[in-house]
């Protein structure tokens, strides 16, 4: 029994290696650093090639790269289409994720209880997250289709707004940013709701009796005791929200290619059709890093409220 | 069995001395209990001893060897942990024979350690099921089995049996004891339940912030408490303490009697008023105040039931103390002045 | 509160929470519904303007399907999809779950922001990245390749699915991994031989969260990818199936459908893991 204070004997390890393998430090380091790495590499190294980019006069075709200065910037903030871009989105954004948490808190409320259904119906509000955003973005073309707009013919059909309800929803510069709201909205409701579903059911239930108990009604309830805990979950969803929708560019180039005219462009399509179609390497990374404030403002309040999401 | 030492050790986590300076010995077989009120720092100290945590400064040795930079595979020990930590994958056979494949036992060897190690706690015909499937007198139980197998030199025990119902814990301690005391290992046990420390270690070593305040059988821990700490950390109800003098006065409920029961003698004398009693079936728990005194002095009197003096809420009565029974501690430092009565 | 009030009461919350669902349930519902009948309608039918579009006017018809699969090269795009869906899924598995761990078991303050500072790279959008990648792609001649998407799409897998494995991790006790260190195994061999297996469900929600964001890429497919026979299903769906005006309606709502539902079903049965793995990630 006293010979058993060296290593004991094991099948996998030996020696130098066994000691490593209990090495914490080193191990920790080793266990992290291919992914930090890969990521240094792929989204650090990209990010400051977007920046020198857009200090340069880089095209698709140029063999060498000739430093600008602001240049790119100058010509991109005189640019008529350009603040328009900036507008939409910003538009967009605010619009799709009010609606976006309204209907987020409502639906995680409505599922918080069981019924029978719910499994299958659990199923089916998944569907707009779960299917590309390309895809589902195309079955919106359909619906909203000129001709065959299926929302225009039930409601024609309906007689809500009389006869001659038949607006050309991705014709008009109007409607065609209401279209792409609409969208957005549809496919981040899920993601939304199950974020702040998986914040009501962290609060205890015995708060939920306690204030039953001390005679608060259902409203009271909900907005003195249940929306304060959840509010720093319900922002994380926002802030997702809000960098899904502002930083798009699949929905606004399926439905319109960010027509009629330029005029439904948001700031990511914009970089795409000036950047890819259009050959200006160096346009496009100076127009696609107005995105990045936004980014960064997301990215200091995420760190801030994520801390303080657990409830309790 | 084996000795297991702890040489000047210290743990620090950020600033915070966890352990600070213990120097313990645990003899060959013996069942020594690590007791204190949670953040004393027993279960960091059996979590350095068993090599889970590295020593800011100092050593263990086990058997006289220091094994400080071993990992806890190479310590030949075992641990019980508070919650089993049963692999739940894994059937309780498997569960068992886990740290002889680790170490490439051959398979008809395993099944004979497992056998055993089974019927020792009478597992055997759980052998092929799940822990999720088990009580958790029966999953305590596994979790013993599989610390047994390996026979280990030492066994580290951290609070097993709080997670059993109070009524199994009595019997579980009894069949516990047996076990230890039939196999001779050196036992190390933590818990923070100072009646379970008295009913199960040889010898107790009472912990508080870090250090080891006193180590003795639980006859010298009850009896000569070496600070108001222990004094009052051990016996429930806790040991009374009042100021006279220039000191405590220290003496155990039990020790303060109606004065019918012991009318002569080496006795101080006291007018208790009674606040409340509680009856417990076995004693009654006596809550008053000591007449004449101040600040007041609340006291607990314990009484067994076959003392049956009539005694009422509200009244005054006589009580004693014998001499003998009394305590002193300083009032600074809290230790205990020797020549107890005055 | 008298019993017939109390009563009406239950029944309008019941009416009202009823009414809710549906509401939802139809927003969100309704466009897969009318891309399964459309999938299934003959072109006259979807192509007239008297019929009622809720019913099959003409009887349902494979026909769409039909030239889904013959016509068209979406198989070849499943197959695509389904390639770099698995390369990037193992390449994944391999930076992510030891990542993962490692930052669910290092103790000190900055292991939690180091954390959060690594999903936080997954919030970078390709639309701000796209640019130079599409440069880097050409200098690397992986133009139009796969490779190419192979290469960059673990730049938001890697991040994601560190920050879920690492609430999976953490939701391990550390017991069972002391457990294992007293038995005889070392620090590396406890990760291999018990937290792994144990957490298998949890890389399996992964699995299924990093697959599901490959196939729905968009960016990086359309910028890298130029011929058709490479692209990925959600890119050559709608750059492909739209000769000139003509819109192969019912050949794209097949195809959308098959892109998404049998993922919704899988997805289902993890979502709740998912956001046990989620959250976790946030506790300390």
């Amino acid at each position: 029994m006293i010979d058993t204070y060296t290593t004991a004997p094991n099948r996998a390890e030996a020696g130098l290696l066994a000691r490593f393998a209990d090495n914490e430090r080193w191990l920790s380091r080793v266990m992290l650093a291919p992914a930090i790495l890969y990521i240094v590499l792929l989204v650090g190294f990209p990010f400051l090639l977007s920046l020198f980019y857009s200090l340069s006069s880089v095209t698709v075709a140029s063999r060498e790269i000739h430093f600008v200065g602001l240049e790119n910037f100058r010509r991109i903030v005189e640019s008529g289409t350009f603040w328009l871009s900036l507008k939409n989105t910003i538009l967009i954004t605010v619009i799709s994720q009010f609606f976006v948490i309204v209907f987020a808190n409502i639906l995680a409320m409505a599922l918080l209880v069981d019924f029978r259904v719910k499994w299958f119906v659990r199923f089916l509000v998944l569907l707009p997250w779960v299917a590309p955003i390309s895809l589902g973005s195309i079955g919106w073309l359909w619906i909203f289709d000129s001709i065959y707009s299926i929302i225009n013919w039930t409601v024609r059909v309906i007689g809500l707004f009389g006869p001659n309800f038949w607006p050309i929803w991705l014709g008009q510069p109007d409607l065609a940013i209401a279209s792409i709201i609409i969208v957005n909205v549809w496919r981040i409701v899920p993601l939304a709701t199950v974020i702040v579903l998986a914040g009501l059911t962290s609060i205890p239930k015995d708060i939920h009796d306690a204030a039953a108990v001390d005679g608060a009604g259902f409203w009271r309830r909900h907005f003195q005791i249940t929306a304060p805990l959840i509010m720093p979950i319900t922002l994380v969803a926002l802030l997702f929200g809000i960098i899904f929708t502002f930083t798009d560019l699949i929905v606004v180039f399926v439905l319109t290619r960010g027509g009629p005219y330029d005029q439904t462009q948001v700031i990511a399509s914009w970089a795409y059709f000036t950047g890819i179609q259009g050959g200006d390497l160096a346009g496009g990374a100076a127009i696609s890093l107005f995105l990045f404030p936004v980014l960064v403002a997301v990215a200091v309040l995420f760190l801030w409220f994520a801390r303080r999401a657990e409830v309790t | 069995m084996a000795t297991v030492e702890a040489r000047n050790l210290t743990k620090l986590f950020d600033q915070v001395h966890a352990v600070d300076g213990i120097n313990l010995l645990a003899q060959e077989g013996e069942f020594l209990v690590l007791l204190g009120p949670s953040g004393c720092g027993k279960t960091t100290l059996m979590r350095l001893i068993a090599g889970l945590e590295r020593p800011t400064k100092g050593d263990i040795a086990i058997d006289g060897k220091v094994v400080t930079d071993l990992p806890p595979r190479a310590r030949n020990i075992a641990m019980v942990f508070q919650s089993y930590a049963l692999y739940p994958h894994l059937t309780v056979e498997r569960n068992i024979s886990f740290p002889l494949r680790a170490v490439g036992m051959p398979k008809g060897q395993i099944r004979e350690k497992v056998e055993w190690a089974a019927q020792m706690f009478g597992i055997e015909r759980f052998l092929d099921r799940k822990p999720r499937q088990l009580s958790g007198g029966e999953r305590q139980r596994v979790a013993l089995a599989r610390a047994v197998v390996r026979e280990p030199v030492v066994f580290l025990l951290d609070e097993p049996l709080s997670n059993l119902d109070a009524k199994l814990r009595n019997s579980a301690r009894d069949e516990l004891k047996q076990f230890q005391r039939s196999l001779g290992t050196t036992t190390i046990y933590v818990t923070h339940d100072q009646a379970e420390a008295m009913g199960l270690g040889d010898r107790i070593a009472v912990l508080n912030q870090g250090k080891v305040i006193q180590i003795g059988t639980p006859q010298e821990i009850y009896g000569s408490p070496m600070d108001t700490f222990v004094a009052t950390f051990i016996g429930s109800p806790p040991m009374n303490l009042i100021e006279d003098g220039g000191t405590w006065l220290g003496f155990r409920p039990e020790a303060l009697l109606p004065k019918e029961v012991e009318p002569d003698g080496d006795n101080m004398n006291f007018r208790l008023r009674i606040t409340r009693i509680e009856y417990l079936g076995a004693d009654r728990l006596v809550y008053g105040v000591i007449e004449g005194r101040t600040p007041e002095a609340h006291v607990i009197s314990k009484i067994p039931t076959n003392i049956r003096t009539e005694l009422a809420a509200g009244q005054g009565y006589d009580f004693v103390l014998r001499k003998q029974d009394i305590q002193r501690f300083d009032r600074h430092s809290s230790l205990r002045l020797n020549g107890g009565a005055t | 509160m008298n019993p017939v009030l109390a009563r009406a009461r239950m029944v309008g919350t019941r009416a009202g929470h009823a009414a809710i669902l549906v509401f939802f349930v139809t927003f969100l519902a309704f466009p897969f519904y009318w891309m399964l009948l459309t999938t299934f309608k003959t072109t006259q039918d979807l192509h007239s303007t008297t019929n009622n579009p809720y019913l099959f006017n003409d009887p349902p018809t494979l026909h769409h399907l039909r030239v889904l699969f013959n016509d068209t090269q979406f198989l070849q795009w499943l197959l695509n999809t389904g390639f770099v869906g698995a390369a990037v899924v193992i390449i994944t598995l391999v930076l992510a779950v030891p990542a993962g761990y490692a930052l669910a078991r290092m103790t000190g303050a900055w292991a939690q922001t180091l954390g959060i500072g690594i999903f936080l790279t997954y919030l970078v959008p390709p639309t701000i990245l796209f640019i130079p990648f599409a440069r880097i792609i050409a200098v690397l001649g992986l133009q139009d390749s796969l490779w190419s998407l192979v290469l960059v799409y673990p730049s938001f897998t890697v991040p994601f699915c560190t920050w879920l494995l690492m609430g999976f991790f953490k939701a391990i006790p550390r017991d069972l991994e002391d457990a294992a260190l007293i038995d005889g195994l070392s620090r590396f061999g406890a990760f291999v031989k018990v937290v792994m297996p144990i957490s298998l469900a949890g890389m399996l929600t992964a699995v299924i969260f990093a697959f599901t964001l490959v196939t729905q890429e968009f960016v990086y497919g359309v910028t890298f990818i130029t011929s058709s026979s490479s692209y990925t299903v959600s890119v050559g769906v709608p750059t492909f199936l739209v000769r000139g005006d003509v819109y192969f309606w019912g050949s794209m709502m097949g195809a959308c459908l098959i892109a998404s539902v049998p993922i919704a079903i899988i997805y289902n049965f993890f979502v709740d893991r998912f956001v046990v793995g989620f959250t976790v990630g946030a506790v300390k």
